[in-house]
């Protein structure tokens, strides 16, 4: 089953629950931190076109 | 002519077990997919060609002198080379794992029932070449073994994708996140730099199946992964770890049936791997037949 590993948000109040959550200021912001953590993690980055960018482990 | 008469078994025994190697030889041929390896998965397949050749060149005189209980050493054979389905299925498993694009399993069944089947045509062609040499002349043994080698051949190749769809290359397009190859969504890409990447890199193709039976087969994951799979091995892949977005992928359009892939090949000519996609096996697992079902030939079925 996939999982979720991470979340990166603009909008903090949006998410909540689970995974490590990482808050960023700018969409710049958000690119950079979802590609370093796709990188570390071996997780896809998925735009979920609210604002947050989710990174899945797919199996 | 006394002598080849009188020495027929021998005679007949050496023909059918050169042509039983010759039929093996033919049909190892190690091409892009570089498997069996070379040179010692080699050797493993031509020596278990030979015992074949062998098994099959004995046991015409063993029927022929009634020995019939000779004959059931062929069951051992058969044993034996259900063994090498499994050897090869176990090896090919663990070799899998490190792919970038894995075979998958259906493909590495299929690999490892050739090896068996082709065993099987091996004792065919030595058994037919070793009859025709001691029931009528070493000649004739000669010419049997020449006829069993092209209808071993016959049975060698399976059908590829060209005979069963259509196949067209189509743009890919990103609509923000989403990745479309034609109509076909593929997957949601989150980075940017991967989007650009992908735009630069990818390749997209749509096949159509032919008719219903194709149209089941195209849908099989298996066959999927074998295609993704050799476009891989003859094109290279632009993928690594830590790269889990750039995967080639194949996603269906539910309605039509049509197979829309996404490729990454390090060497991006379309023609090329249009060319190759037409010359894909089509897995015998991934074969359904729906059509000739009764159910399906009532009218208007």
């Amino acid at each position: 089953m996939s999982q979720i590993l991470a979340i990166v948000t603009l909008d903090k109040d949006q998410v909540a629950g689970g995974a490590p959550i990482f808050a960023v200021a700018t969409k710049e912001e958000q690119q950079k931190v979802s590609f370093t953590l796709e990188k570390i993690l071996d997780a896809n980055a998925h735009d979920l076109k609210n604002g947050n960018i989710i990174l899945v482990k797919h199996n | 002519m006394d002598w080849f008469y009188s020495h027929r078994y021998t005679v007949g025994v050496v023909v059918g077990v050169i042509f039983g190697i010759m039929s093996r030889l033919n049909m190892l041929r190690t091409d892009y997919r570089q498997y069996p390896t070379y040179p010692h998965g080699k050797i493993i397949h031509i020596s278990l060609g030979v015992i074949a050749a062998g098994l099959g060149a004995v046991a015409v005189p063993a029927l022929l002198e009634k020995n019939y209980t000779a004959v059931t050493f062929l069951s051992l054979a058969a044993q034996q080379f259900r063994d090498v389905r499994n050897m090869e299925r176990q090896s090919l498993t663990k070799v899998d794992e490190l792919e970038l694009v894995p075979r998958g399993s259906a493909y590495i069944e299929g690999i490892a029932m050739v090896f068996e089947g082709r065993n099987y045509l091996v004792i065919f062609s030595a058994f037919v070449a070793s009859l025709f040499s001691i029931c009528f002349a070493w000649y004739w043994g000669i010419v049997a073994g020449i006829l069993s080698i092209f209808v071993a051949n016959m049975f060698k190749t399976g059908k590829n994708l060209e005979s069963i769809a259509d196949i067209e290359h189509v743009p890919i397009r990103l609509e923000g996140p989403d990745l479309f190859v034609g109509s076909i969504y593929i997957m949601n890409i989150g980075l940017e730099d991967t989007r650009q990447i992908i735009q630069k890199q990818a390749l997209g193709y749509i096949i159509k199946p032919k008719n219903r039976n194709s149209r089941v087969t195209l849908a099989n994951l298996g066959q999927r992964q074998a295609i993704l799979h050799d476009i891989s091995t003859l094109f290279g892949v632009y993928r690594d770890t830590g790269e889990p977005s750039l995967m080639p992928m194949a996603k269906l359009n539910l309605n039509t049936g049509e197979l829309g892939l996404l490729l990454l090949p390090q060497e991006k000519d379309a023609d090329k791997v249009k060319t190759a996609l037409h010359r894909i096996p089509v897995l015998e697992s991934a074969v359904r037949k729906p059509s000739e079902a009764g159910v399906n030939q009532q009218k208007g079925g």
